[in-house]
């Protein structure tokens, strides 16, 4: 008979819980008592972003019953019975109490006026954000975050993203107490009052009192602050106010052995309500081990929980913290080995045993990039290197060291992977590992290690070019070299192939060489771009004309329907929100192409690697809920971009507001307005790996936005692989998608008004590619099916009809041995 | 005999299609040394007649046209397809005469 699990909470670790057990024979209830789907709390402060919650959702549980905004009320434990509020009951075989935690508000007088809030939930940001609305002060918004942790200072980094200045108050006399030393946090200190950030230390709030529509804070110290919000991130306790009548653990939580099972063999506690055996975890990475635990548990396992590894890397306002193992040398005779640069902003501290042989914890913070490889060294002896000042980090780390802490991956597991052949590349690594698939940041390391295992990440192009295609791209711009045969004599060998000629095609084409079917460029374009239409599989090709925005008049829709009608085209709406007319012959497409520029028509660019379409909603003009002009801009950002060769296809869209019906997260890049302008999404895909974009930029006017839109794809344009696609560019990225932002926003490298001169030169440059054959007599010969029989179709395309219009009669196909 | 067309007309590395009296399709190559290829025009993994409109290049120094369509490689000397060594397309003699191509 099928079992029923109960879950009591739809937090970060019951829905990682739902979705370990999702294939297993166990019927799953959930009740949760807020009643939007689960989501990435860990994120919480990007929500200020985007004030859009879909953003931060989990993938949506399936295979269970999930009851949101069904709070539970109380267990039956003798009838084993969960009662939610509106009074449902349901039994259980198995209960796991998931109910995590809630917000510490020291008992500061004043603490429950209006205007101060906690840092908890997606509501509890809502109701910040409609204080700080509510408030009529001139100039900035003042606020108070009391606590001056990891979770206080991303409070405070959210009160900025609303245009409020914070002061931090935090009673220990330094910042991140928890994981930081005092070395580190004093650089802490220094970095984010860069930020318009104000911190007192060592003093905390003595009272909170409202004078008129403001609120006055007074600390111990004797400060006073005026203020239009105040937020409690001063920690978490265990959520336990459902009474169970089970034991608690020493600082709360509900007691439960290393199996995460409570006294009752029934129930099961994880994540942040629980204590195992006394030990209370306020950290993501511990509770999924807990949910691993219980699942295996329910499947008959014995797993137990094996104890948790509390390093934590982070970027908090945009400064790297990292703290490993023993931090703070607590260890008898630990020793420590400091480097304090305090005019590069950083700060390390290493700690180890007092015979400098084994290496205990460390402190990192403004450069971070050393924890992957020196976490995993914690309780294994320490190269000598490291001990010198500026030592190399590039150690040799042993077999059983954990790699991935999020998913408890040992060094052995992945060279093992790497080794059988099972993973080549990262991505193959995160798929049979996990490795990475939690925060990400070993992935430095994982691709560390697939060198060392000598997986050569050849960067050949192909067997003419021994440079990658960002290599070549260089190599063609310093040289000015514009044909592929004085190219392939002077950087590589042989007389090329299908892969490097249409990518040295590509890449001539993005540097302004002219039409690309010019006489030395012909030879080099696959037969899309060489008939500038799509081939299809019995020898036609596909046209589609382009409709910027997927806009058009009533007469150009009429035209597309002449044509079809006249030239027998099969017609599919796309998903770009434009026409597509299949089976034209190559004597065809030139005839179709006057009937269609004549009437104001222009390529589409469907055939190449290059801009699509930008797609959009209708915005403002007509949608009762958008904010922006979704339609004017896409057709802006297309009459842009069109004709741009990259190196894979580009797509985008406008969405008029967060409801996102243009799906311009799905896009290379994608923008979607706000009530302040426009957000920019980039590297989404679709297609075989789907991606959501990231957000790139927030809240920024059109003019800037195009300004990083042309930065953005300049720069991948640039750098990214042969038909590497810009998500998975992204994903390659070294130092992801805060190196971008460093590059094409910060402007870090310097490049920014070459890559903005490189676009100005696109959009000048730009013309009509079907209306640079038809005006060129030689181009326009090639178009004939038999060149000693113009005129003649080719006679092996014949068409039947299906559904009302023409489809191809499938070519008989020779018996071939595959 | 079938005249495909003036020698000057031929692009290096591209290819050009002719039809025969009796049907058949031909994909003429010029390769960059000069020298002049002919083959079935038609794909034998997809069945169309598209070989004349794929990429010349090489491979391992082999001249080669690749086919637009499912992109194997052929070689353009014997007609042998190098990614399915069981798969070759038929070759067809091919001669320039007074400036013209001609398939005898």
């Amino acid at each position: 008979m099928t079992q029923t699990l109960v879950v009591i909470g739809n937090g970060m670790v019951g829905h990682r819980l739902v979705e370990i057990l999702r294939d297993s024979s166990w019927r799953i209830v959930v009740f949760g008592e807020e009643a939007r789907p689960a989501y990435d709390r860990v994120a919480l402060s990007s929500y200020v972003d985007t004030w859009n919650a879909a953003d931060l959702e989990l993938t949506p549980l399936t295979g269970c019953e999930l009851r949101l905004g069904e709070k539970a009320v109380s267990v039956d434990r003798e009838r084993r019975v969960v009662t939610g509020a509106s009074g449902i009951e349901v039994q259980y075989d198995a209960l796991v109490l998931a109910t995590g935690s809630v917000p510490f508000v020291p008992p500061v007088p004043g603490r429950d006026l209006p205007g101060c809030h906690v840092y908890r939930t997606i509501d509890d940001l809502d109701a910040i954000r409609a204080t700080v609305q509510a408030a009529d002060r001139p100039g900035r918004h003042s606020g108070m975050v009391l606590g001056g942790g990891l979770l206080g200072l991303e409070a405070a980094n959210a009160l900025r993203g609303m245009g409020v200045s914070p002061h931090v108050v935090e009673l220990a006399p330094r910042l991140m107490p928890i994981q930081v030393d005092e070395g580190g946090a004093g650089l802490l200190k220094r970095l984010v009052e860069k930020l318009d950030l104000t911190v007192h230390t060592g003093t905390s709030a003595s009272s909170i009192e409202r004078d008129g529509s403001r609120l006055i804070a007074k600390l111990a110290n004797g400060v006073e602050l005026d203020l239009d919000v105040v937020v409690f991130s001063a920690g978490i306790r265990p959520r336990t106010d459902l009474d169970l009548g089970l034991e608690l653990g020493p600082r709360g939580g509900y007691l439960v052995d290393a199996a995460c099972r409570t006294a009752d063999p029934r129930v099961f506690a994880i994540g942040e309500c629980a204590s195992v055996e006394g030990v209370a975890y306020g950290l993501v990475a511990p509770g999924y081990a807990m949910a691993e635990v219980v699942a295996d548990q329910l499947s008959g396992g014995t797993k137990v929980f094996p104890g948790a590894d509390l390093s934590t890397k982070l970027k908090l306002l945009g400064v790297d913290v990292a703290s490993f193992g023993d931090a703070h040398a607590t260890t008898e005779g630990a020793l420590e080995v400091v480097v304090n640069n305090a005019v590069a902003g950083t700060y390390s501290k290493l700690v180890v045993s007092d015979d400098a042989k084994t290496l205990l914890g460390g402190v990192l913070v403004g450069d971070a990039s050393a924890y992957p490889s020196l976490r995993p060294l914690v309780g294994k002896e320490v190269p000598a290197a490291l001990l010198q000042p500026g030592g190399a980090v590039d150690v040799e780390m042993p077999a059983d060291a954990q790699v991935c802490s999020c998913h408890a991956v040992t060094k052995q597991t992945i060279t093992d992977a790497i080794q059988s052949g099972v993973a080549c590349d990262v991505a193959e690594l995160k798929a049979c590992t996990k490795a990475g698939t939690g925060c990400g940041s070993c992935v430095p390391m994982l691709k560390k290690l697939l060198t060392d295992c000598g997986v050569e990440q050849s960067k050949a192009l192909c067997e003419h070019f021994t440079y990658s295609r960002a290599e070549l791209f260089e190599i063609i711009r310093a040289t000015r070299i514009t044909t592929f045969t004085a190219l392939v004599e002077k950087h590589g060998t042989g007389r090329g192939c299908d892969i490097c000629k249409p990518a040295v095609a590509s890449i001539l084409a993005s540097l302004n060489n002219g039409h690309i079917l010019s006489e030395t460029q012909v030879s080099l374009q696959d037969t899309n771009d060489r008939f500038l239409a799509n081939l299809q599989r019995n020898g036609t090709y596909s046209v589609v004309p382009r409709i910027p925005g997927g806009e058009i008049t009533p007469e150009k829709l009429i035209v597309i329907g002449e044509v079809a009608r006249d030239f027998g085209l099969y017609t599919k709406i796309t998903g770009g929100q434009r026409i597509d007319l299949f089976g034209a012959t190559v004597d065809q497409l030139p005839q179709i192409w006057r009937r269609l520029v004549d009437a104001g028509f222009e390529s589409g660019h469907a055939y190449g690697k290059a801009l699509r379409t930008v797609k959009s909603c209708v915005g403002t003009t007509w949608c009762r809920y958008g904010v922006q002009d979704s339609v004017g801009l896409a057709i802006e950002l297309e009459l842009r971009y069109r004709g741009l060769r990259s190196p894979h296809k580009l797509k985008s869209a406008v969405s008029g507001c967060a409801r996102e019906c243009a799906e311009a997260r799905g896009k290379d890049f994608g923008v979607i307005a706000t009530e302040n302008g426009w957000n920019l999404y980039v590297g989404g895909n679709g297609g075989f790996t789907p991606r959501h974009a990231d957000l790139l930029v927030s809240d920024v006017d059109t003019e800037t936005l195009i300004k990083v839109i042309d930065r953005f794809l300049m720069f991948y344009i640039r750098t990214a692989d042969r038909l590497q696609r810009t998500s998975a560019w992204l994903e390659g990225l070294d130092g992801g998608l805060d190196h971008l932002r460093e590059v094409v926003v910060d402007d870090k490298l310097g490049i920014c008004d070459e890559l903005e001169a490189a676009m100005a030169a696109h959009v000048e440059d730009y013309a009509d590619e079907w209306k640079g054959v038809l005006e060129d007599p030689e181009k326009l010969a090639r178009f004939t099916s038999f060149v000693n029989a113009p005129g003649t179709p080719d006679p092996t395309i014949s068409f039947r009809a299906e559904r009302g219009q023409r489809v191809p009669v499938q070519l008989g196909i020779p018996e071939v041995v595959r | 005999m079938t005249v495909v067309c003036d020698f000057d007309l031929l692009r290096p590395e591209t290819g050009v299609a002719a039809l025969l009296p009796d049907g058949t399709q031909v994909a003429v190559f010029l390769t960059a040394d000069g020298t002049l290829h002919a083959l079935d025009n038609i794909d034998p993994f997809s069945g169309a007649a598209v070989l004349s409109r794929g990429i010349v290049g090489d491979r391992g120094g082999v001249p080669v046209v690749v086919s637009p369509v499912y992109k194997q490689a052929f070689e353009l000397a014997t007609g042998k397809c190098l990614d399915e060594p069981s798969v070759s397309v038929a070759v067809h003699p091919v001669r320039v005469r007074d400036g013209v191509v001609e398939l005898p």
